[in-house]
């Protein structure tokens, strides 16, 4: 099983290094791969110092479309298995382990980290909580299976849900959508308590300004969503 | 009083455009990122259409003598919004495009100057070699 680590980065100079160097340690196996996303620091010299591959786009893309060129790479490269990792450092890679293992034991197709079932503790301002939970009931409701943490990014997939994100990955704010796109195209999905850092540097992408935003919008890619038709995946032509 | 016929055309233009940009949305073939302000200018126009009351009272602020005009100019400034942001956005666009056509001319001049360093050590012909 070949498996890849997937860090997209956007100005993370400052910590990119060191997630890349214990993802090394922690799983000596796993490929990584660095998408910076037309960062202004040096945040792609870091990368490949710490003997990361890096992909450099020549403009910032956002966090949708730099994920989802690791996701292409993963697929062009044969890759069985993807992880996303944050390059802040708010994902542990002693951590990837857990949320590999179900991905490995083919009982998923999709599995994500969450924060809250009741592992590690970890502090957030009232008002994510609330917008995270609010969208967990969402998208439980659509999917009709429970969800507690639909903003996580810790997220392991296989060559399946290699072949979807690879032509379908939602732009802007992904994280939310992620997973109710995943339902739809019938990949199993399954969550896996982890323990996760306070970040050690960089923002969140979600700023308070643009959170009325954030929310209008995901909801409206969440409804209209429900209406879509499934896209077709490499996968399929491959089966052919 | 604004006539009734004008309100049920001017419900049923604001329907079908509301309707029109969720399907194109729905089909991909429009963003949800700017899906957004033509969603705001056909929910605003359908808002007017049906409360008349709203319309006969800020024309009846401004001086307007007939209603609809009312619509017409709050969904023609809508309209100029729209335009101006989509302005923003084909320059953000340009740039991109500019950037994408340099980045592959250098990619392409780093692959050309690889390939015949790769000849060269091959010891094969090198005839597309520039």
């Amino acid at each position: 099983m070949r498996c890849l680590a997937i860090i997209p980065a956007f100005n993370e100079g400052a910590s990119v290094a060191d997630v890349v160097r214990e993802i090394h340690v922690a799983q000596p196996d796993c490929d990584v791969v660095v998408v910076d996303d037309g960062s202004r620091d040096a945040t792609a010299a870091a990368a490949r110092n710490a003997g990361a591959t890096v992909l450099q786009l020549p403009f910032n893309l956002g966090i949708g479309g730099a994920v989802q060129t690791g996701y292409k790479y993963a697929w062009t490269n044969g890759y069985d298995i993807a992880i996303q990792v944050d390059a802040d450092g708010q994902h542990p890679p002693s951590e990837m382990g857990k949320v590999i293992a179900p991905i490995l034991a083919g009982t998923a197709d999709m599995s994500t980290g969450t924060r809250f079932r009741g592992v590690g503790d970890f502090k957030s301002s009232a008002s994510r909580r609330i917008g995270i939970e609010l969208f967990a009931r969402l998208v439980s409701l659509i999917i009709r299976e429970q969800v507690t943490d639909t903003t996580s990014g810790f997220r392991a997939v296989n060559r399946k849900g290699i072949a979807l994100f690879s032509v379908d990955y939602p732009q802007d704010y992904p994280e939310v959508e992620t997973q109710a796109l995943a339902h739809k195209h019938g990949l199993r999905l399954v969550e896996v308590p982890v323990e996760m850092r306070q970040r050690q540097a960089g923002e969140s992408s979600i700023r308070l300004w643009g959170s009325t935003y954030y929310v209008i919008k995901v909801t409206l890619a969440l409804v209209i969503g429900m209406f879509r038709s499934p896209v077709t995946t490499p996968e399929d032509g491959e089966q052919r | 009083m604004t006539p009734v016929a004008v309100s049920i055309a001017a419900t049923v233009a604001s329907l079908v455009l509301l309707l029109a940009v969720l399907e194109l949305v729905r089909r991909r073939r429009l963003r949800e990122k700017y899906a957004l302000l033509w969603i705001l200018t056909a929910i605003v126009l359908l808002i007017l259409s049906v409360w008349r009351g709203a319309v006969d009272s800020i024309a009846g602020a401004l001086g307007v003598s007939y209603g609809p005009a009312v619509i017409f100019a709050i969904g023609a400034l809508f309209v100029l919004v729209v335009l101006l942001h989509y302005s923003t956005v084909i320059s953000a666009l340009t740039d991109r495009t500019v950037t994408l056509a340099q980045d592959v001319a250098l990619l392409e001049q780093r692959v050309e100057s690889l390939e015949a360093a790769a000849g060269e050590t091959t010891d094969e012909p090198t005839s597309n070699q520039q």
